[in-house]
């Protein structure tokens, strides 16, 4: 009997000496724990923009295969995932759910400029990150402003500013006509496209065109920008307004040099829509490859994400560049779990997202890096513009920083 | 002027677009009385159900009856199951369940079906009309159906004693009753008359906007729109306030007030025009009986 | 509501008493709940004051509306804006959205009076569209922010009360609520409610007996829209941010649904239609991620299946037959 509670008290220190060993190592924040790190996340999954849910629900498959494979340090990924219908008092009502009620450590990958406008100084108020925001608009990294809210894409200021710069570089005396969605989105675009043009936007700039979600087609858009006798269309839409308007340029017999924003570059939601034949000649810039692409058919990263899809989402569809997308940003987030090791505070999680450096993801095109640092919150800054040629883009000139 | 052609073109064919779902909302509205506010959204789920067909490999037309069958057949089921038991309580409860009718179905698309947007083919040619650069055969194609759907619908209403105890059964049920005619069951056929309507719209509207869930959300306005303003009772007047609808957006966009007011301004205008003749342009006036 | 003559007078002491009871009720539920729930429960108290506005105009007076929703947004920026330029406190936005919307409401309700039924509808459904849009037109881009809409600060409680924000501004909310349940019972009791319900009923005889059917209508369309402008104040208060976004026409329908699933032409359905509209989005997404909408639409047939007269009427008459139970016969 002796030698038994000898023991039990030799095991009772050990474990006392471990656990408080431990304890020195590890630091929480509300949402993790030994075994599980439970976060938020806000997405459309009713509602205009439902189309976007799609993102979280990769997210969820994602996590799903990481918990499978033994989660992160031993610690399941919890993603609660809830609905705003992008409105954005939802939106405020779910982040308050999602930090006071439900206690997560973080929210990940809200989606949407004006949802995410509208928590955006309730989380920073309470030093809640805000991390990944699944929106270009370029308000997203001001660290000095803002500390707990980051982007993730390349934001729409930069882009049009890379568009401004090829014009300026190939066409210096293009007519350019503009077609953009009347929000946010369509607005930053337009500003970075201004800003990279200088003093000559205003000369340069011929003809400027808006369109409605609610429109049911572009056709008058497209007609009236041609009027203007503009060789130069840059076509910043949502997929299915930019199928609409590459179909219709090319019906009425215009021959534009056609840039196709980002959000929009997909072959499987846009291009096959539209038309192949009519989409030769696109220019866009791209930070990933496209699924539907067959040069990267045989590219392990592809290789291993169309695994994935099939096992883990098998509903969804490979044409849906939202997948990828969604597949890239979990991939990231996992990288900044890596980093954090035990130390998951709120801070932390913040320091090691502005810690990432030139870390490479198998979706993003070769050269292309996510880095960021506690004065840069901009993760993909990175561009290389691609022209269609009619079955695959083709990647040209230098990847543009 | 060749800018102006191309506007006024291709205003009719967006016009063609509402006229065609404008042609179900009075379908619906001769033999219930009621605005349908699915009716965009039950088009949009039939238009679905062909291209599942046409996926499968069906023959374009072959498909096109199927889901005209179909369309009907869906009309017919969600009268006598989800609004007949609601019935005659109240007019705003009905137009809640249209509200819940509209939300499912769209939920129900997104989730089959995926919120990417499919292109849907066109049983037109492909090349433009005698090498124009204004329309695309399909637009031609589609208003011409569109007239096709309007000739047969008049005539329905005109000539055939069942189009005309429909029209009776929706003005006055109860002398309608009172002269044998089975009303019930007019409703019924009412609204799988409208859905197959709908479902024609929705076919002749998929190639020009693809096909995705949200699809109707954006003409649902202005199909209820263009019915108003031609006059809700007269199958023409309605086709003809789409077309008006479609021209007027576009020239309005194009040369008065730019894209960002142009849904702004056509609606004033709109409902400007039903404020000075309540029944629509060409509409009939009725007088009220104490 | 259809208590006899004689007994008025003690009936309408008891709801006194019962609205009292409700009001203590209400203003002492913050304080056991989470800031969370607290958070939630000031948007329902700002959308019953809206539900109870509109009900007024659809469910008394007849006429539908499918844009109260603009109202809301009206009422919302009015606030927003002086706080955000002009450094208004935020209490005294709430009588200037009043009055803008009051005057907004009646200038549309002078044309809209020309229009019935499915006109007006179509009328109202186009201010609920096109409002969005002239949100964030250019030229009142200084004012209202355009796309990016306006972020305000949230009010502490004033002469250091023990509260947190969060609880104050719902027991203001719940102030004001109490105060515009008070004026509206009062009104819709009246000659006035009278008068809104006669309209709908009988026009052509209203008109006859001298009831200036015209005037009766704009001004229901005003006093219904400041209603509407109230709740978007206090609305846009809670959640400190205006956008565009925030107001589409989904804003409209949801509070036509509420409405009805409350209770058409009754005080307390308003309250039910609000809760209705608030929780139930909540729990169709808890059951389904992949079609929310879809299960949202069930629960609205089903309602409209089980109660066609709405929550209030149900809730009315469990009551009805529990009061007549222990007493005499009637």
């Amino acid at each position: 009997m002796k030698t038994g509670s000898l023991l039990q008290a030799t095991v009772l220190i050990g474990a006392i000496a471990l656990a408080t060993a431990s304890f020195a190592q590890k630091k929480y924040d509300p949402g993790a724990t030994d075994t599980e790190i439970k976060i938020g996340s806000i997405m459309p999954y009713s509602g205009p923009a439902s189309a976007y849910g799609q993102i979280g629900k990769l997210h969820m498959a994602y996590f799903q295969k990481i918990n499978d494979e033994g989660g992160i340090n031993g610690r399941k990924i919890k993603l609660l995932s809830v609905d705003d219908g992008y409105s954005p008092p939802k939106a405020v009502e779910m982040a308050r759910r999602l930090v006071e009620q439900d206690e997560v450590l973080f929210i990940f990958q809200s989606l949407g400029t004006p949802s995410n406008s509208a928590i955006h100084k309730y989380m920073n108020a309470k030093k809640v990150p805000h991390l990944f925001v699944a929106t270009g608009a370029t308000k997203w990294g001001d660290p000095k402003d803002f500390p707990w809210t980051m982007g993730w894409q390349p934001n729409y200021q930069t882009e049009g500013r890379i568009y401004a710069k090829d014009i300026l570089a190939t066409r210096p005396n293009a007519k350019i006509a503009v077609l953009y969605q009347n929000d946010d989105y369509g607005k930053d675009l337009l500003k970075g496209l201004k800003d990279g043009l200088g003093d000559k936007a205003g000369r340069l700039i011929v003809a400027e065109a808006t369109y409605e979600v609610s429109d049911p087609t572009v056709d008058s858009q497209i007609v009236s920008l041609k009027g203007s006798g503009a060789d130069v269309l840059i076509n910043i839409a949502t997929p299915k307004f930019a199928a609409l308007a590459i179909r219709k340029v090319h019906d009425i017999g215009w021959k534009p040099v056609h840039y196709l924003n980002n959000v929009s570059a997909s072959v499987g939601s846009v291009l096959v829509p539209a038309g192949l034949d009519k989409s030769v000649g696109l220019i866009t810039v791209a930070y990933q490859k496209d699924a539907l692409d067959t040069q990267w058919a045989n590219d392990p990263g592809m290789k291993e994400f169309v695994a994935f899809m099939a096992k883990y989402l098998p509903d969804g569809k490979l044409s849906d560049a939202l997948n990828a997308y969604g597949y890239s940003v979990a991939q990231t987030l996992v990288q900044v779990f890596k980093q954090c090791g035990n130390d998951l505070t709120r801070a932390n999680i913040m320091r090691q997202a502005a810690s990432l450096k030139d870390f490479q993801l198998p979706l993003l095109l070769p050269g292309i890096k996510i880095n960021t640092s506690p004065t840069d919150f901009y993760p993909i800054e990175s561009l290389q513009l691609q022209r269609f040629d009619g079955k695959q883009w083709v990647l040209f000139g230098k990847v543009i920083e | 002027m060749d800018a102006f052609i191309a506007q006024v073109l291709s205003g009719l064919v967006t016009g063609g677009i509402y006229a065609s779902v404008a042609l179900a909302l009075v379908m619906i509205y001769q033999a219930t009385h009621l605005v349908n506010f699915a009716q965009g959204e039950l088009a949009m789920f039939c238009t679905y159900l062909a291209w599942t067909m046409l996926d499968a490999g069906f023959p374009y037309w072959a498909a096109f009856a199927a889901t005209i069958a179909l369309a009907f057949v869906c009309g017919v089921v969600i009268e006598r199951v989800v609004i007949r038991p609601i019935g005659e309580s109240s007019v705003l409860a009905v137009v809640v369940v249209f509200i819940g009718l509209l939300v499912i179905f769209n939920s129900l698309a997104g989730w089959i079906f995926t919120y990417t947007v499919k292109p849907f083919p066109s049983p037109f040619p492909a090349e433009p009309l005698f090498g124009n650069h204004y329309v695309s055969s399909h637009g031609i194609g589609a208003i011409g159906v569109t007239l096709v759907v309007l000739a047969l619908l008049y005539a329905f209403f005109r000539f055939t004693s069942l189009g005309l105890a429909m029209r009776a059964a929706a003005q006055n049920p109860v002398s309608a009753r009172l002269v044998g005619i089975r009303v019930g069951w007019t409703r019924a056929l009412g609204w799988g008359l409208a859905a197959a309507v709908g479902s024609i719209a929705g076919m002749m509207v998929a190639p020009t906007v693809y096909l995705d869930p949200n699809m109707m959300a954006g003409i649902l306005l202005y199909a209820f729109a263009a019915a108003l303003v031609g006059g809700i009772d007269n199958p023409w007047g309605a086709v003809a306030g789409g077309f008006l609808v479609g021209v007027l957006e576009n020239l309005l966009g194009a040369y008065v007030i730019g894209t960002e007011l142009k849904l702004t301004v056509a609606l004033v205008l709109i409902v400007g025009v039903l404020v000075i003749r309540p029944s629509g342009l060409f509409g009939r006036v009725t007088v009220k009986r104490v | 509501m259809a208590a006899l003559p004689t007994d008025s007078a003690t009936a309408r002491r008891n709801q006194w008493l019962g609205l009292a009871l409700v009001v203590l009720l209400a203003a002492v539920l913050p304080f056991f709940l989470s800031n969370y729930r607290v958070f939630q429960l000031t948007l329902v108290l700002a959308y019953a004051i809206v539900l109870l506005g509109l009900n007024m105009l659809t469910g008394y007076n007849g006429q539908i509306s499918l844009g109260h929703g603009a109202f809301y947004a009206i009422g919302a920026y009015t606030a927003a804006i002086l706080m955000d330029k002009f450094g208004v406190p935020y209490w005294l936005t709430l009588p200037a959205a009043a009055a803008v919307c009051l005057v907004a409401g009646f200038l549309f309700g002078l044309p809209a009076l020309r229009l019935e039924g499915l006109y007006l509808a179509l009328a109202t459904f186009a201010l609920g569209v096109a409002l969005p849009q002239l949100l964030k037109y250019k030229h009142f881009e200084h004012w209202t922010g355009g796309v990016q809409g306006i972020v305000i600060i949230k009010p502490d409680a004033p002469f250091g009360l023990p509260v947190n924000a969060d609880q104050w501004l719902y027991l203001f909310t719940l102030g004001v609520a109490a105060l515009m349940f008070i004026l509206g019972v009062n009104l819709l009791r009246g000659r006035i409610g009278r008068a809104l319900v006669a309209i709908r009923d009988q026009p052509i005889a209203a008109e006859a007996m001298g009831v200036d059917i015209s005037l009766y209508k704009a001004l229901t369309f005003g006093v219904s829209a400041m209603y509407t402008g109230v709740g978007g104040a206090l609305g846009a208060i809670a959640v400190q941010f205006v956008a565009p976004d925030s107001f589409t026409i989904f804003l409209s329908i949801a509070f036509l649904v509420g409405i009805v699933v409350g209770g058409l032409a009754s005080v307390s359905g308003a309250i039910y239609g609000a809760l209705f509209i608030q929780f139930v989005p909540n729990i169709a997404d808890q059951i389904s991620k992949a079609a929310p909408w879809a299960i949202y639409g069930v629960f609205l047939i089903a309602c409209m299946f089980l109660m066609p007269g709405g929550i209030a009427q149900v809730v009315g008459g469990a009551w009805q037959r529990l009061r007549r139970k222990p007493g005499k016969s009637v």
